[in-house]
C-alpha cells in the first residue's frame, strides 16, 4: 500500500467511516459515493458502530507477502449491525471457538509492517464483543 | 452478425515450464492453432494474460507475441480479466469477427507463474480481488474462496468430505490428457487428509499453479466451410459481471455474474441446460464447481455439491465437467485458462477427445471465472455437421 493510499483511506481504515444514501437510506462501507442500489449519488458520510456478528470465516495459513510472519490467523465477513458485510480479520480469539454469527465488535490494530524502514499499517480487525456479566 | 466458428486450436502442456518464457509458450500456442487452422496469417491477435507484468515484468503481450509468432504489424492487444483473461480474449475475437471488422483473428491464453515465488504469486493472484479492503486486509484468493465454502456448508449442511468428488473426477479425468498438469488419480482418504491452505480450502481443493498457453483462431463460419475445414461454431459468446469484492454481493452464494452470462447463452444458442452434453467449468476451488453447476442451471441453490456426491459429473454421469481434467488437474495458468477449456471443447466436439471422447456430444458449454465471481465469460460450442 502507498503512502498516499494509506492516507486517502484513514478514515475507513481507523473509524469505520462509510457512507449513508440520501434517497434510499442504505449504508455502504466502503464508501463508494455512488448508491448501488438506487443508482443515485451517495457521498454523505456515515459513522458505523462497529458492531456485528461473524458471517463466515477462514484460518489461513499460507499468506500474502506482508503477511507471512502472522500466519495462521483468521479471516471473516463481519456482518455489521447496520447492513453491510465487511472483509477483516479476527483477533483476541481461538480458531476453535470462531462461529457463524458469533458477535464481535471492531478493534483499531497493526495489521502489518513494511520492513525495517517502512510503514507500519493500522487498520480495522473484529475481536468477540464482550459480554457484561450480571452482578 | 455473421455466424462465427473456431477453426484452428493450439496448446502447450500445462506445467511447471522453467526452461521456457512468456514469450516462448504463447508463440508456440499461436502456432499450433494457425497450423490446425491451415493458416499463415492473422487479422489481428488479441492475448488474455492476467500476471505478466507482475510477475515477468512484461506488458506489451499483443505486441510481443504478434512478432515472435511471425505476425509483427498486425492489430494486437493483451485483454485483461483476471482468471477469465483467457474466455475474455476469444469474446473479443468474436466480436471482432461476428462484427466484421475483421476475418480472422487468433485468442491466445498465456500465463507463466512459476518463475517466481509462492508468495509472490499468491500476493499477484490476490490483485483479482479488492486491493484495499480485501488484499490489504491480508486476504489471500484462496481464503476469499474459503469464505464462501465455509458459508456454504454453514448453509447447507456439507462437510469439507462432501467436496472431494470433484477433485476425483477431475484428476481421473486429466490422466488420458497428454497436456494435462497432474495426471494421476487421487483418492477420498488422500482428499480427506490434505494440507489446509485457508480452511476449509485444502491442497486438493485447489487447481495447481502452472504455466501455459493455448489458443484458437475464429472465423466466418462461410469462410471455413469454403476452405474445407473442420469448423465448431460458436452458438453463443457472453460476458457479465458482478461486485469484485464479496462483501459487496446481496447473494454472497449466488455468483451472479455466472448466472448473467449464461443466460444470455442460452437465449443466444436458443438451448437450455437440458441440451447441453459437457459443461467445461472453472473449478480453481471445489467450492466454485458447486457454485458454477447451480448458477448455469445443472442444479438448485445447495444442491451443486450433490452432484459430485451422486457421481452425475463423471464422463458417463447426467452432466459430465472437467472432461480433460478441469482447472484443478489440467493445471490453472491463470490467463490461459478460458482458452485451454475451449480447445478442450472443440476436441470433444470434433471427436478427438481420445480415451475421454463424450459419444455423440454436439453441444458443449464452457465458463471462466474472474476474480472470486466478478466477472464470467461464457462460451456455447456446437458441432457442425
Amino acid at each position: 500500500m502507498s503512502l498516499a493510499s494509506y492516507w486517502r483511506t484513514s478514515r475507513q481504515r481507523m473509524s469505520l467511516i462509510g457512507e449513508v444514501c440520501p434517497h434510499c437510506g442504505i449504508k455502504l462501507f466502503p464508501p463508494r459515493d455512488v448508491c448501488p442500489k438506487c443508482g443515485g449519488p451517495a457521498k454523505e458520510p456515515f459513522s458505523f458502530s462497529g458492531k456485528g456478528v461473524v458471517y463466515s470465516f477462514s484460518t489461513m495459513y499460507s499468506a500474502p507477502k506482508g503477511f507471512e510472519k502472522y500466519v495462521p490467523y483468521i479471516v471473516a465477513l463481519v456482518r455489521l449491525d447496520e447492513g453491510p458485510l465487511v472483509t477483516a480479520q479476527l483477533t483476541d480469539v481461538d480458531r476453535s471457538e470462531v462461529r457463524a454469527g458469533m458477535p464481535v465488535e471492531m478493534v483499531t490494530r497493526k495489521m502489518r509492517e513494511e520492513g525495517e524502514d517502512g510503514l507500519i499499517l493500522y487498520g480495522y480487525k473484529f475481536r468477540p464483543l464482550f459480554q457484561r456479566v450480571a452482578g | 452478425m455473421r455466424d462465427v466458428s473456431i477453426i484452428g486450436i493450439g496448446q502447450t502442456p500445462v506445467g511447471e515450464h522453467w526452461e521456457r518464457s512468456l514469450r516462448d509458450l504463447g508463440t508456440e500456442a499461436v502456432r499450433a492453432a494457425l497450423e490446425d487452422a491451415h493458416m499463415t496469417h492473422s487479422d489481428a491477435l488479441y492475448v488474455g494474460n492476467m500476471l505478466s507484468g507482475q510477475l515477468s515484468g512484461q506488458e506489451s503481450l499483443g505486441a510481443l507475441i504478434a512478432d515472435y509468432s511471425g505476425l509483427r504489424g498486425i492489430e494486437a492487444v493483451k485483454i485483461e480479466a483476471a482468471c477469465a483473461s483467457g474466455a475474455a480474449a476469444l469474446r473479443m475475437a468474436y466480436v471482432a469477427v461476428a462484427g466484421g471488422v475483421h476475418e480472422v483473428v487468433v485468442a491466445c491464453g498465456v500465463e507463466k507463474m512459476t518463475d517466481t515465488l509462492s508468495g509472490e504469486t499468491t500476493t499477484g493472484l490476490a490483485s483479482a480481488a479488492d486491493a484495499i479492503y480485501e488484499g490489504e486486509q491480508g486476504l489471500s484468493f484462496v481464503a476469499l474462496n474459503a469464505l464462501l465454502m465455509q458459508r456454504y456448508m454453514y448453509e447447507f449442511g456439507y462437510k469439507r468430505e462432501d467436496f472431494a468428488g470433484f477433485a476425483i473426477n477431475a484428476h481421473r479425468n486429466a490422466m488420458n490428457n497428454l497436456y494435462a498438469m497432474f495426471r494421476k488419480p487421487i483418492s477420498h482418504e488422500a482428499f480427506a487428509r490434505a494440507r489446509m491452505v485457508a480452511e476449509p480450502v485444502s491442497l486438493l481443493d485447489s487447481s495447481g499453479i502452472a504455466d501455459g498457453a493455448a489458443a484458437v483462431v475464429v472465423a466466418p463460419t462461410e469462410l471455413a466451410q469454403a476452405r474445407g475445414l473442420r469448423p465448431v461454431r460458436i452458438a453463443a459468446s457472453t460476458m457479465a459481471t458482478d461486485s469484485v469484492a464479496l462483501h459487496d454481493r446481496d447473494d454472497l452464494l449466488a455468483l451472479e455474474a455466472a448466472r448473467a452470462s449464461v443466460q444470455k447463452a442460452y437465449v443466444q444458442a436458443g438451448a437450455g441446460p437440458g441440451d447441453v452434453d459437457f459443461f467445461e467449468l472453472h473449478d480453481a476451488f471445489t467450492i466454485m464447481a458447486a457454485l458454477s453447476l447451480e448458477a448455469a442451471g445443472f442444479a438448485a441453490r445447495g444442491e451443486g455439491a450433490r452432484l459430485a456426491i451422486e457421481g452425475q459429473i463423471g464422463l458417463q454421469g447426467r452432466i459430465p465437467i472437467c472432461t480433460m481434467g478441469g482447472l484443478k488437474a489440467r493445471g490453472h495458468p491463470v490467463g490461459a485458462t478460458g482458452l485451454y477449456q475451449v480447445v478442450e471443447a472443440v476436441q470433444q466436439l470434433r471427436g478427438e477427445a481420445g480415451a475421454n471422447q463424450l459419444q455423440g456430444c454436439r453441444l458443449g458449454m464452457t465458463q471462466n471465472i474472474g476474480g472470486s465471481g466478478a466477472i464470467a465469460v461464457t462460451h456455447i460450442l456446437e458441432r457442425v455437421e
